[in-house]
């Protein structure tokens, strides 16, 4: 348990993602059997006891600490774990600390009628770090930012395994995972994972920077603006199980039950998942903003109300298994035939497919990219005809050509540091337009903010540039005087209520220092209005 | 006669002992002032006369110049005030030249102990405890969250990330004065002899410790360093430049912070540290209960910090005890 302990701490104080996952496969390499498992499952929150809950905690801790004194230290440390590992009083002597296994086990076997007694057990032989762990894996609110894909390319690492076979292996495995720490780690065969709707990585375009293609190689769709999905269904003797993933190979099925329920073809399906609608490409288009999409995106349960006005469906792109059958080494055309075999029999309100664009020359499909604006399209996606569906992002199969972005200057308002490598420079930027001609007494408002954009060389100019012209401080923030103009890209621009200026930017980078240009002349927040194509929902 | 001590008043900007005309650590410029300690929330520029010990008073001269009117005060020594007061400084073991103030009047005694600790530290002389009537604490860690570990423990955590980062530099954010120094004379004492590097700001309070009899060995400057001389090596830093562009120059540097508050996750985390080491120097929970329990007062008076948690426990310990809430105490960077 003190590894374990020292590794949350580890991560708890580690903000890089290299980093994190280096502890994580050190932690991973050096541990033993069980232990080893049951701290991943742990740490992707995986495990689940339901004798002990944050209330079990705290009546514990009243039993030792007066409640006053506890409410007060619990006010300022800001967590019931953490609270009660520094309250617990450190037993005269310590005998040896429970491994990671063991606090498992009478964790798993407590009732609430034993719960109290059992856990004091526990926390009578561990240290304050030892009892934070304990009590973070009790009550399963690790928060420590690992995710179940994090805690596989951790694995991988650990073992130089590939990620794909660990993607492959891992689903059907339980905690604590013994099979596929014998392959990874032992050599031993891997573990069969049949009946379990797994995913299988993504494959990624490159960006199309204009170079010379023959189209006749090539296949041309619609880049849509939703999020990449894989949707997986296997069939059983007890109905089957469909499983839907994001890119990052997170299980997202509980946001998307509409989707999850009406799959019901044993197959693996790569597409776009977006929100009915008339915005994207008109009511031909049938999809939504990105912004409709995003209140159904983070939550981990979803209310009937949000399936009603935010109804969801995918756009298929691929398809990488028919039944038994992996389709990922066929040529993209032949998926393709598959894909359009399959779609006829799955529902229509939640699967439709991504029509191909017909054009014969670069320069047609230059024209229907030009085109994309107006229909609110991210842009086009180019792929080979003969290209087999390879994992991540390779050469010269597939390119996403987006359409070129919009622009608008801005003014600097406020700005950040960042946090990380940036944690001294001044590298979170909030921009303004005028509300009216400045001249006639217009004023600034807020309309976005940007963190990337510019190169290392701009970055050092940006923060020297906050430095000497900041008029105000409210803690980490600068607010300048607001004297330079930055011309600001954007993918599109949308109605907001949250925001004072009425506009929400989707995806804003700083495209170019417009040191040339005077504050008075950047542009009006009606201007931003004008580029708005939100229609309703 | 019942004893009231009406004598010494707490008021909003410091502690005011009414016969001598005369305040502690007062937080505005007064014509008379005792002070505890050099730390820039209770040492202030500006006073008239200022009774201070000799440790205090150099660092006073340090920060401000030499004051008009400096009165020099050995610990032990009685200090005859008008009005009839005594005052003595007996040591308070926070940082060199910290004391505690003892001040009697008309047979009655109070102890005020400005910022102390209990824990060993080898800069400064040990906290001595003395009977009185009231005892006028601080209460900076007065939650009983806050145990610190023992130093040895803190300090070895430190040497050990050193070496288990070769590669980089191991950038530690400690207070200019007295946490930077006795962090060093504890590296000493663990036998670390390697150079150690400090920020620009700390240097002339290292050598007026060193001038004081600290045993800090061999200090550089990292103005002085090339980039490549820093990796593996231990530099510090005041608080406030672990994150500033000043840091840009070192190689890789891994942020470490010594202080009581990196007890708190949290606290460590918005600090962006990636090794929070719980050195502090003020008396933690146990410490301040237990000299409370020790010196066995009347009364308590709790002067700042979380002083809700300490007259709870005075309550459910059978002691009087009340907040005289002072203004102007800056507790964050200890």
């Amino acid at each position: 348990m003190e590894r374990f302990a020292g590794l949350l701490d580890a991560l708890v104080y580690t903000r890089s993602r290299n980093a994190k996952l280096k502890l994580v496969a050190d932690y991973l390499r050096d541990t033993r059997d069980p232990d080893r498992g049951w701290a991943l499952a742990a740490l992707t929150e995986a495990l689940d006891f339901p004798a002990v809950k944050p209330s079990t905690v705290r009546a514990l801790l009243m039993e030792r600490v007066d409640p006053v004194l506890f409410q007060l230290s619990r006010e300022y440390v800001g967590d019931t774990a953490e609270t009660a590992s520094l309250l617990w009083p450190d037993p005269p002597a310590f005998g040896t600390p429970p491994t990671v296994a063991e606090a498992v086990d009478t964790l798993t076997h407590m009732t609430r009628l034993n719960a109290m007694v059992e856990l004091a057990g526990l926390l009578d032989r561990l240290d304050a770090a030892g009892r934070f762990a304990l009590l973070k894996m009790a009550t399963g609110a690790m928060r420590i930012g690992i995710s179940a894909r994090l805690a596989k390319l951790a694995f991988a690492q650990a073992f130089a395994v590939s990620i794909d076979d660990v993607e492959e292996y891992w689903h059907g495995q339980m905690p604590p995972y013994r099979a596929l720490f014998a392959w990874a780690a032992d050599g031993a065969a891997p573990p069969v994972a049949e009946h379990v709707p797994h995913f299988r990585p993504f494959m990624l375009a490159q960006p199309f920077d204009g170079m010379e293609i023959t189209m006749a190689e090539f296949a041309a769709e619609w880049k849509w603006d939703g999020i990449r999905v894989q949707i997986v269904h296997v069939a059983s003797e007890v109905g089957g199980e469909t499983r839907l993933y994001s890119r990052s190979g997170d299980d997202i099925s509980k946001a998307f039950p509409e989707i999850v329920n009406a799959m019901r073809l044993p197959c693996v399906l790569d597409g776009e998942l977006m929100v009915r609608g008339n915005h994207q490409g008109g009511a031909e288009g049938g999809a939504a903003s990105f912004n409709a999409l995003q209140q159904r995106l983070g939550r981990k349960t979803v209310s009937a109300r949000m399936l009603a006005d935010y109804p969801a469906f995918v756009r298929l792109y691929d398809m990488l298994s028919n039944g038994a059958d992996d389709l990922r080494p066929l040529r993209w055309e032949q998926r393709r035939l598959a894909l359009e075999s399959l779609v006829p029999r799955l529902d229509p309100a939640r699967f439709d497919i991504s029509e191909l664009i017909p054009v014969a020359t670069l320069a047609e499909l230059a024209a229907f990219r030009e085109r994309a604006r107006d229909d609110e399209i991210e842009g086009v996606m180019l792929k080979r005809r003969d290209s087999a569906y390879l994992a991540g992002r390779r050469a010269g199969l597939w390119y996403k050509w987006k359409r070129d972005p919009l622009l608008v200057d801005c003014v600097l308002m406020y700005a950040q540091r960042g946090s990380g490598k940036r944690s001294s420079f001044y590298s979170d930027f909030t921009f303004g337009c005028w509300t009216d001609d400045p001249d006639r007494g217009g004023e600034l408002l807020p309309v976005g903010k940007a963190y990337f954009g510019f190169s290392d060389e701009e970055l050092k100019w940006l923060d020297s540039y906050v430095r000497r012209h900041t008029v105000n401080r409210f803690g980490p923030v600068r607010e300048t005087d607001r004297s330079l103009v930055l011309e600001i890209a954007f993918d599109s621009v949308h109605v907001s209520k949250r925001h004072k200026s009425g506009v929400a930017m989707r995806f804003p980078r700083i495209h170019r220092i417009r040191t040339d240009k005077p504050a008075n002349e950047a542009d009006l927040i009606a201007t931003l209005r004008s580029m708005i194509r939100d229609a309703p929902l | 006669m019942v004893k009231d001590f009406s004598w010494l008043r707490a008021e909003p900007h410091g502690i005011y002992i009414v016969p001598a005309s005369c305040w502690i650590d007062p937080a505005q410029p007064v014509d008379s002032a005792l002070i505890t300690h050099g730390h820039a929330d209770h040492a202030r520029g500006g006073h008239g006369t200022v009774m201070a010990t000799p440790a205090t008073l150099a660092i006073m001269a340090l920060r401000y110049g030499d004051q008009a009117l400096a009165r020099t005060i050995e610990y032990g020594e009685r200090l005859r005030l008008p009005g009839g007061v005594d005052a003595t400084f007996l040591p308070a073991g926070h940082v060199l030249g910290s004391a505690q103030i003892l001040l009697e009047h008309a047979g009655e005694r109070i102890l005020v102990t400005g910022d102390y600790k209990r824990r060993r530290d080898p800069t400064c002389p040990p906290f001595t405890a003395v009977p009185c009537d009231i005892l006028v604490t601080e209460a900076t860690f007065a939650l009983p969250v806050f145990r610190h570990p023992p130093v040895e423990h803190e300090i070895a955590r430190l040497i050990d990330a050193r070496a288990a980062n070769p590669n980089r530099c191991l950038l530690l954010g400690a207070y200019a004065l007295g946490k930077a120094q006795r962090i060093i004379a504890e590296l000493r004492l663990a036998g670390y002899s390697d150079p150690i590097w400090l920020h620009g700001a700390l240097e002339r309070m290292c050598r007026l410790y060193e001038a004081f009899g600290a045993s800090l060995g061999e200090l550089r400057l990292v103005s002085e360093a090339r980039k490549d001389d820093l990796a593996g090596q231990i530099v510090l830093c005041p608080p406030g430049s672990l994150n500033d562009r000043w840091s840009r120059r070192l190689p890789d540097p891994l942020t470490a912070m010594a202080s009581g508050w990196m007890r708190v996750r949290q606290r460590a985390r918005q600090r962006n540290v990636e090794l929070p080491l719980i050195i502090s120097d003020h008396a933690d929970w146990d410490e301040l209960t237990g000299t409370i329990d020790e010196i066995d007062p009347v009364e308590t008076w709790i002067t700042h910090g979380r002083e809700d948690a300490l007259i709870r426990w005075c309550a459910l310990h059978g002691r009087r005890a009340r907040a005289l809430a002072l203004a102007g105490y800056d507790d964050e960077d200890d």
